[in-house]
């Protein structure tokens, strides 16, 4: 029995860079639900079951070309990426690697939100009191600049201690 | 230097992907296999005709298209910056809600359509979305803001009913869909306040735009004879069962924002057809006219 040559697929499916994101790779973020390798030697296929962060998210089409573009790099050359979009990816679903290492990039991890409310979500018409500290400094008082920052998935806050702006990761 | 070589590299390694990048929506790659998610690719949930939930998405899919569009047509006219940023984003939350609801349309309707075709090719009287979507704010901030508040305030009920759905792929969009509109309305809502509680200027407009937005405000709670029977099988949902939430997050924020409830006639129906029936106003035409010209100028183009 000769002893499989390549990489883990795991490991190289796991180490894919986000593009939207580069500090995180997708094992991080959390977006992958299943490697699995069908068919027999020589005719091996890997099946990669992604979930998408944001359904309309240019960054899912590079991503599965990313996760195609290692594969084969990597000697395997049968590659299959399947989406799935249920049960839809959360913040909650990033690693604590991952939030440590958008902090150390300045970018405030999302907070957890836990399991979906299953009610309305109550409408505020104040300001929303989040405990967002500064990644820099890590002060707490933080305030918002624009909820829509400069990715679909980040806001623009800034700290009122060392006053510079950064980018937060908004719950979802 | 070498920076400039890097960033040369990245872009020839861009171009390398194995991919070709399709210049519209859907994603085929370079062997012909359309990326579908799996929901979008499940049975007819029992009981639903196939052609009434291919018609139910497309009412889904869009009122998130057209108006995504709506909003997108403030990308480079918006006054900051900041409110562009949020308006793009916004914009391609709603398309993304579109593309999933038009390619289940498709998929379920049989007939090979996918979400281009239906997005590109279809023509006005063909699209079934909901008149309030379709209003061309004529790049005046406070009616896409009005728009924004009822369209997003409406449809977050919705969403957050379709999580229920029998249909699997409905379930799904509308879990993500729910998230998103959750911030839109946010948005809306704050600008809302800002403007209404604002100057004697900004009021007068805000209050302005309400009123021009408001008629077409009870067609949102108008059940169609497709939703009824989809509702008989746990697809939908009566739209007409949000109006007490909506009307209830409308009041506190109108009044929050010392503006009043306009009140005006609701725009009627053409014996009884609307938006879900394909009886448009003039603005959809214009907007299709734009929306899809490069689609049918270029079929089927690649970059």
């Amino acid at each position: 029995m000769v002893s499989d040559p390549r990489p883990d697929v795991f490991s190289v499916v796991a180490s894919v860079i986000d593009p939207e994101l580069p500090v995180l790779t997708l094992g991080d973020l959390g977006v992958i639900r299943a490697v699995e390798i069908v068919g027999g030697p020589g005719e091996d296929c890997v099946v990669v079951t992604i979930t998408p962060t944001y359904p309309g998210c240019p960054a899912h089409e590079v991503i599965r070309a990313d996760l195609r573009a290692s594969l084969v790099k990597a000697g395997y050359p049968r590659v299959r990426v399947r989406t799935v979009l249920s049960p839809a990816w959360s913040t909650d679903w990033i690693s604590e690697q991952g939030r440590r290492k958008l902090a150390e990039a300045g970018i405030a991890p999302p907070g957890q939100i836990g399991a979906c409310p299953r009610g309305t979500v109550p409408l505020t018409l104040a300001p929303h009191p989040l405990d967002v500290r500064c990644p820099r400094c890590d002060e707490p008082r933080t305030e918002e600049l624009s909820a829509f920052g400069p990715t679909p998935c980040t806001a623009l806050r800034r700290c009122s201690s060392c006053r510079e702006p950064f980018e937060y990761l908004r719950e979802r | 230097m070498n920076g400039h070589l890097d960033a040369y590299q990245s872009l020839a390694e861009t171009v390398d992907r194995d991919e070709p990048r399709w210049a519209f929506g859907s994603s085929v790659t370079a062997s012909g296999i359309v990326d579908t998610p799996v929901e979008i690719m499940m049975p007819v949930p029992t009981g639903a005709v196939p052609g009434d939930l291919a018609g139910y998405c497309q009412m889904l899919g869009d009122d998130a298209l057209v108006c995504g569009h709506r909003v997108s047509e403030w990308v480079s006219n918006a006054p900051e910056l900041e409110e562009e940023v949020a308006l793009a984003n916004i914009a391609l939350d709603l398309l993304g809600q579109a593309r999933a609801l038009l390619a289940r349309g498709g998929f379920v309707e049989g007939a090979g359509r996918d979400e281009d075709a239906l997005a590109f090719w279809r023509d006005q009287a063909q699209f079934r979305n909901v008149a309030l979507a379709e209003l061309s704010d004529r790049l005046d901030f406070a009616h896409a803001v009005a728009r924004l508040l009822v369209f997003s305030s409406w449809r977050f009920a919705i969403m957050r009913r379709l999580r229920n759905s029998t249909d699997p792929a409905i379930a799904a969009v509308a879990v993500t869909a729910g998230k998103e509109l959750a911030y839109h309305r946010d948005y809306a809502v704050r600008w809302t306040l800002r403007l209404g509680d604002g100057t004697e200027e900004s009021h007068r407009r805000m209050q302005a735009a309400l009123d021009a937005v408001w008629p077409y405000v009870e067609e949102l709670f108008r059940t169609s004879e497709l939703e009824r029977r989809l509702i008989q099988v746990g697809v939908a949902i009566d739209p007409s069962e949000t109006r007490t939430e909506v009307s209830a997050v409308l009041d506190e924020v109108l009044a929050a924002a010392t503006l009043s409830r306009p009140a005006v006639l609701a725009v009627g129906t053409l014996a009884g057809r609307g938006g879900r029936q394909g009886v448009h106003t003039e603005a959809l035409g214009h907007l299709l006219a734009e929306m899809q010209s490069l689609a049918r100028q270029h079929p089927g183009a690649t970059w």
